[in-house]
């Protein structure tokens, strides 16, 4: 029951259920031991949690009241500092194609949010996706009105067709657990699904480099061989289970919210690339797979040779 | 939150209005203005429109702004129509010796916002201050070079006429 229940609210979600089976890499079922069962029920719960991808969720009136709250944080907290939002077009859909940092606290994609919201105005429908467990926990339903979705491909869809600007991590919690001496490699695990968005939606992509969330936290692991074990990759969509130092848990496993160091968050913001238009009206979604990789690679790069010191800046 | 501003100016007032009045000019005097763009079909006057942003903390603030005042060559004034509650002036006055009195005011905020409104717009307040103070110090600088460049030039003329 629990299962059908899953595969019912899944769909409602904008997600395919088949996922799990296709899985290669998830274990078998266990129906008999009661660790499993619970994990199963945990899961079903999770699912169940997850709103329904209404995009009509998002509230402008909302986001301009709470902007100047979120550009306190980004201001002083984080010294926020976001460039080249003019490589943005200035209207219709577009694809924003981001690295992530920071663990659960995301705190790169509260400094673009507030630096779009307000160059572009709040009246602009902006969505990001984001990941299922993040919009279950209690308490934060009002990011949904700040115009975050569940990350699926329909609900992606769903938002550029309405002409929508869209926010996507595709490196999603893989890339934002990294260890933090990665902290200044984009590493998207290979994830090529928004390529083959754009495309199929006609869309521009505009790549959005950000550096320091990953100085948040000492992040350690990301624990891929802990989620295996414990099948959260089957349960909960969950490839990871990140362990870090920080603050104020000290050993922090599981990343269920932490207070993230003030380390200078700075954003960059590439030129747009029509991808007909630059590989072709066929193109080879490898190559473009590999050229953003490269360009985003240089500019954070570039971002790096900036910072004199860790958190600082 | 409301700020202001006032100078001296070593320009008739016709010359300081001819700058404010101009929308092409905004940039090259607005301090912490990163744009300042035609939005409709009113280049400039009353009813003119434009999109404005302007740095403050981490983030381009401003939005669309409609010109509801243009007196020329004593009042220009304007009202936030969309993104954040603002309303500016200039304000031109004769002074003695051939001289202007230019004044800014900017008053800002956001409605609804709460306590996180209120202490945002103190936060930013010396931060919009220095810029105010900034504005006028360029504008000067820039009217009155120009002031000096039409007195040589006026100068040059007559030296050729004799």
């Amino acid at each position: 029951m629990a299962q059908a229940d899953t595969t019912r609210s899944s769909r409602r979600n904008g997600h395919e259920p088949a996922a799990a089976v296709d899985d290669p890499g998830a274990s078998p079922p266990r129906s008999s031991s009661l660790v499993d069962k619970a994990w199963r029920g945990l899961g079903g719960i999770v699912q169940r949690r997850i709103p329904r991808a209404d995009l009509d969720e998002r509230d402008p009136d909302f986001i301009r009241e709470q902007l100047p709250l979120f550009w306190l944080f980004s201001s002083i907290w984080f010294r926020g500092e976001v460039r080249g939002l003019g490589n943005i077009p200035d209207e219709g859909p577009v694809l924003l194609v981001g690295n992530h940092s920071g663990g659960n606290m995301i705190p790169d994609t509260m400094v673009f949010t507030v630096a779009f919201s307000t160059y572009f105005g709040v009246e602009r429908a902006f969505y990001q996706l984001a990941h299922n467990l993040v919009l279950s926990i209690p308490g934060l339903s009002w990011l949904r009105k700040f115009g975050k979705v569940a990350a699926s491909p329909n609900n992606a869809r769903k938002a550029l067709s309405s002409g929508a600007a869209l926010l996507v991590y595709p490196g999603g919690d893989y890339e934002v657990h990294r260890p933090s001496w990665q902290g200044n490699r984009v590493d998207f695990g290979g994830r090529k699904g928004f390529i083959h968005l754009a495309l199929e939606q006609e869309v521009p992509i505009v790549p959005v480099v950000a550096i320091g969330g990953q100085e948040t936290a000492l992040f350690l692991t990301r624990g891929e061989r802990l989620a295996r074990l414990l099948a959260l990759d089957r349960l909960l969509r969950l490839k990871v289970l990140p362990i870090s130092l920080s603050l104020p848990w000290i050993v922090n496993v599981g990343d269920f919210g932490h207070i993230p160091l003030p380390a200078k968050i700075t954003i960059e913001t590439l030129p747009a690339i029509d991808l007909r238009a630059e590989f072709g009206p066929d193109p080879d979604v490898d190559e473009i797979y590999d050229h953003l990789m490269r360009l985003m690679q240089d500019a954070l790069d570039a971002l790096a040779a900036e910072r004199r010191f860790p958190v600082l800046g | 939150m409301r700020i202001k501003d006032d100078t001296v100016m070593a320009a008739p007032v016709q010359a300081v209005w001819s700058v404010i009045s101009d929308p092409e000019r905004v940039l090259g005097y607005m301090s912490g203005v990163t744009r300042w763009a035609i939005a409709g079909d009113i280049p400039a006057g009353l009813g003119a429109r434009y999109r404005m942003l302007f740095r403050i903390g981490a983030a381009e603030v401003g939005g669309l702004i409609e010109v509801v005042e243009f007196s020329a060559p004593y009042e220009f004034a304007w009202t936030s129509i969309t993104g954040l509650d603002q309303r500016g002036r200039w304000r031109l006055r004769e002074a003695p010796g051939g001289r202007t009195k230019v004044e800014l005011r900017l008053a800002y905020g956001i409605a609804g916002a709460g306590i996180s409104g209120w202490v945002a717009e103190h936060i930013a307040a010396p931060s919009v201050s220095r810029h105010v103070r900034q504005t006028l110090r360029q504008l000067g600088r820039l009217v009155e070079h120009e002031q000096l460049r039409e007195r040589a030039a006026r100068r040059r003329a007559g030296a050729r006429g004799s």
